[in-house]
């Protein structure tokens, strides 16, 4: 935790209601987001409940799983699923479509992307193990599934593996998103229940935040947002209407059957839609906010993903492995660490409360001009060339050395350089910059390219440059440190088995 | 132990690594303790493979490393001619420049001739195809290079010699993910454990005495970090000793604490307890305002080496965070200018974190806990790593800054990291790793007043 959220934190505790901590959204959200909220069934991995999905506020899909310890029904449920979700993805990629079969090479990504959000970082983790059962499983022979699971099972790993790149908006669990937005005044598992995260962000009227967190923790009236449900719901209202259909089903008695089949959708109905009114609800508070400058070109990278994936399943691509080899996951840390980076960058840049906390790790300043040279020239070399010198007086603390390299974010194509540090007293450091790029090429620099006295500036060590990927050798020339090249994929069945079951 | 009994054991295992370096089939690993003569094995190693005219490349994690063992090399073999392969913006250092045998230069063409050519990991691994493969690789501070830089790199070479310190810091990443967790070839895990889940029959040998550490000091290091291998001093107590030039006036909770420094080896600079920001104020005044009353009080240091005054450049203050680092720096340039009689010599004092001082030696380390004043204990603040490579930078003697209560704060956050399936459990644990070392600081502690 930096020092600001701290300080947001402990302000929001003694305010008694959550506090911003970005002036922007730095997650895209779109106009018709997906919603799922799922509940599974205790004692289990990965074995589906019920799950209340759609992108329309009004007519969410219920789907249950009658006897959740059935195999054969996991599929089938996994089978009435994709046919919502692969429909919905289907859509956006017709929308990309114009008149040919998409398969020609693409060069512009399709115009949109399906966008997953989930209540929190256990229903996206859920959803990866639903991927993983069912992206290996057969559609004929033994224990054969219907064609689409799947490939159902492929688009929720896509969306899973999306969700590791932090600055991916495919899949969003709606806990992470708030509480990376605002600040409350409870602990960070206390803000994983997305009804008291809710309820210090926007308390209902008539309530203060801390009275409707407390009723936030009550399961009757807020059930957990899951997949995990409630213990006490568990055990005296899951357990005997399962109890009832399973002897129902034994003895053939239809009647009872279709109503502890009701009873069973209500029961579920009622524990998972408070969560979906809650999604909503989320979802406006963070429509609320202007999206950050970098959202939108975040996304045309997630489009790109989309239209990447898309590609590869057309062309009856293997489903994802199950382990990554030695070179892949090398590659994939690789993207993923140049992804974050860029990442926390593009926050800095665009959001000065993101940029505040660089300021207080001595990794940025801000401070006005108070001396500005800009047609200083700098003639030691063969031709003159333009170097303007600013002066920016700063009450941050300052721990560049002479020769960092630093940027603005105001005028991000311009290198700025520590010439000079001077402690002044008074708690003001005074920073000698000297500037280069940005400027045209002539010798006078065009109006506003260089900061003027009396100008507010940031300058941050921070930057996003271009790096080349790295090199890593192809698969088959693993080398012996890393175990040699591994035998070539083949999806199995028993892809889909887990060490532990 | 005496020293010449020390240098025959050291001697003993460097001849059974350079035996086996003659036999092997893909490599020999060396784990090697702080200040146990790495870089001398190093030297040794790639003299005795350019000897028997093997081609070498010498592969180091940073240019500083690099250019520090091509000093050693080009002092110690002047005939040897040595290749250093850099990038194109790298400025030849002073001590590289100086030696006639050393050619620079950024394209391997150049090198071609050259028995022995050095160069950081980054770099070889930018030489995708070089037409080449060298009969022998020596990979420095290999438990500090992770196994993807390993993957990059090792097309280049038939056989290996690793060598490292297992009990300092693991490399690390930026990206938090279990995806790898458990898989011989976890990119995030160091490049000799990868190495040797995939290639048990490797040998492992482990150099048995500190040159750097004191009597003092290698006991406390050795338990606390190094329980199944451990090590032992190669110097006695009394080859080792540290005196003051000056008489303090008065006796200061700072002058007793470098008084009991420079008696035993260690002190424990108390501060009261309290919850503080990373950036203490009052622990890094506290760090400045020792380095700057040793430097004003003089402290000369007796060893096998002779007797040497202790300049700046021979202080450290270590900590765990960038941003003390930076404090910690702000507060010497203060303290300049409060002592003007020090001048510019308290700039010369070298403050960063562990990370970066990770094989590094000093006379006196200051060292500000990782614990210190934290209101919980953290996977990164436990790392017994990080305490070790504080611990263990110092020739005479470390002065710990740290706010009172860690061992409370211990013993309130047992660790509790989850157990993953295929991942060897972590020796030394983090949490009795630091128990071992407050308990033993304990004896020499000094509250500030």
């Amino acid at each position: 935790m930096t020092v600001l959220t701290a300080l947001a934190r402990a302000a929001a505790a003694t305010g008694g209601r959550a506090l911003p901590t970005k002036t922007v959204r730095h997650v895209h959200l779109a106009d018709r987001p997906l919603v799922l909220v799922a509940a599974q069934l205790a004692g289990e991995a990965c074995a589906p409940l019920a799950v209340l999905v759609g992108d329309d506020r009004d007519k969410p899909r219920l789907l249950v799983v009658y006897e959740p310890r059935d195999r054969t029904q996991r599929f089938e449920f996994a089978a009435e699923l994709a046919a919502i979700m692969l429909p919905a993805i289907e859509g956006y990629i017709s929308a990309g479509n114009h008149g040919d079969d998409g398969s020609v090479e693409r060069s512009e990504p399709y115009p949109d992307a399906p966008q997953l959000l989930v209540p929190n970082q256990p229903t996206a983790s859920f959803l990866q193990l639903l991927g993983r059962s069912t992206r290996f499983r057969r559609t004929e022979g033994e224990y054969a599934v219907r064609p689409s699971v799947p490939v159902l099972g492929r688009w929720l790993t896509y969306f899973s593996e999306r969700a590791e790149v932090s600055p991916s908006s495919q899949l969003l669990p709606m806990t992470v998103v708030l509480a990376d937005h605002w600040a409350t005044g409870q602990s960070a598992a206390e803000d994983a229940n997305l009804a008291a995260l809710l309820a210090w962000i926007s308390p209902p009227d008539g309530m203060t935040a801390r009275e409707a967190a407390r009723a936030a923790e009550d399961p009757v009236r807020c059930p957990p947002a899951g997949p995990v449900t409630d213990p006490t719901f568990d055990n005296e209202v899951l357990e005997p209407i399962l109890q009832a259909a399973h002897e129902a089903a034994l003895t053939g008695d239809t009647a009872h059957l279709s109503r502890a089949r009701a009873d069973m959708e209500r029961a579920l109905r009622g524990q998972l839609e408070p969560t979906w009114a809650l999604m909503w609800r989320a979802i406006d508070l963070l429509r609320g906010l202007s999206p950050a400058a970098h959202v939108e070109p975040r996304w045309v990278n997630d489009r790109w993903s989309f239209t990447n994936q898309v590609a590869w399943l057309r062309d009856g691509g293997a489903p994802q492995a199950r382990r990554d080899s030695a070179v892949a996951a090398a590659r994939r840390l690789a993207r993923l660490e140049r992804e974050q980076q860029r990442l926390a960058v593009e926050r800095a840049y665009d959001d000065p409360l993101v940029m505040a906390e660089h300021r207080m790790t001595g990794e940025a300043f801000a401070g006005d001009v108070v001396d500005a040279d800009p047609a200083r020239l700098d003639t030691t070399g063969k031709r003159p060339v333009l170097r303007p010198w600013i002066t920016v007086a700063t009450t941050d603390a300052v721990l560049f050395e002479p020769g960092a390299a630093l940027r603005s974010p105001l005028r991000p194509a311009q290198q700025a350089t520590v010439k000079d540090v001077v402690l002044t007293g008074r708690g003001v450091t005074q920073v000698v910059l000297e500037l280069k790029g940005g400027m045209g090429r002539s010798l006078i620099p065009p109006p506003g390219s260089v900061p003027a006295v009396g100008d507010n500036v940031t300058y941050t060590s921070l930057k996003d440059e271009f790096q080349h990927a790295p090199k890593f050798p192809e698969i088959q020339d693993t080398p012996w440190t890393h175990g040699g090249p591994p035998p070539e994929y083949v999806p199995t069945d028993e892809d889909a088995r887990e060490d532990w079951s | 132990m005496t020293i010449a009994d020390a240098a025959a054991s050291a001697r003993a295992v460097t001849e059974a690594i350079l035996g086996d370096l003659a036999k092997a089939e893909r490599g020999v690993v060396v784990d090697s303790p702080p200040g146990a003569g790495k870089s001398t094995l190093v030297v040794a190693a790639a003299a005795s493979l350019a000897e028997r005219g093997e081609r070498v490349i010498v592969v180091g994690q940073t240019n500083e490393q690099v250019d520090d063992l091509i000093d050693r090399l080009a002092s110690e073999h002047g005939v040897l001619r040595i290749g250093r392969l850099s990038a194109q913006d790298y400025i030849p250092a002073d001590r590289v420049v100086v030696h006639q045998n050393v050619t620079v230069s950024s394209s391997i063409a150049d090198l071609s001739e050259h028995p022995l050519v050095i160069a950081t990991a980054a770099k070889w691994a930018t030489l995708a195809d070089p037409g080449t493969r060298w009969p022998w690789a020596i990979v420095d501070e290999a438990y500090q290079m992770r196994s993807d830089a390993l993957l990059r790199i090792a097309h280049l070479f038939d056989k290996a010699l690793f060598v490292g310190d297992p009990g300092q810091l693991d490399p690390f990443s930026t990206v938090e993910t279990e995806r790898w967790l458990g898989l011989n070839w976890d990119p995030m895990s160091s490049a000799v454990a990868v190495l040797l889940v995939n290639n048990p029959d490797i040998p492992v040998h482990t150099l048995p005495v500190s040159w750097r550490l004191p009597a003092t000091a290698a006991p406390v290091v050795s338990s606390a970090f190094y329980p199944f291998s451990g090590f032992t001093a190669a110097t006695e107590l009394k080859d080792r000793g540290m005196t003051w030039n000056t008489r303090p006036f008065g006796m200061t909770s700072v002058d007793l604490a470098l008084q009991t420094a420079a008696d035993s080896g260690w002190a424990l600079y108390e501060l009261p307890h309290r919850h503080a920001l990373r950036t203490d104020g009052e622990a890094v005044d506290a760090c400045a305002e020792l380095a700057a009353r040793a430097l004003l009080r003089g402290a000369v240091t007796t060893s096998e080496r002779g007797q040497h005054s202790v300049t700046a450049e021979r202080i450290a203050i270590g900590v765990a965070h960038r941003d003390q680092a930076g404090a910690v720096r702000r507060a010497l340039r203060a303290r300049a200018l409060a002592y003007p009689v020090l001048g510019s010599a308290l700039s010369a004092v070298v403050a960063d974190t562990a990370n970066r001082l990770q094989g590094r030696e000093f006379d006196l380390m200051i060292m500000l806990h990782p614990l210190s004043g934290r209101r919980d204990a953290t996977a990164f603040h436990l790392e017994a790593g990080r305490l070790c490579v504080l611990a263990s930078r110092h020739r005479h003697a470390c002065v710990v800054v740290a706010r009172a209560g860690i061992p409370e704060l211990l013993d309130a956050h047992p660790s509790a990291e989850p157990v993953h399936l295929g991942v060897p459990v972590k020796f030394p644990d983090g949490w009795e790793a630091h128990h071992s070392f407050m308990a033993h600081l304990s004896h020499f502690r000094v509250p500030s007043e």
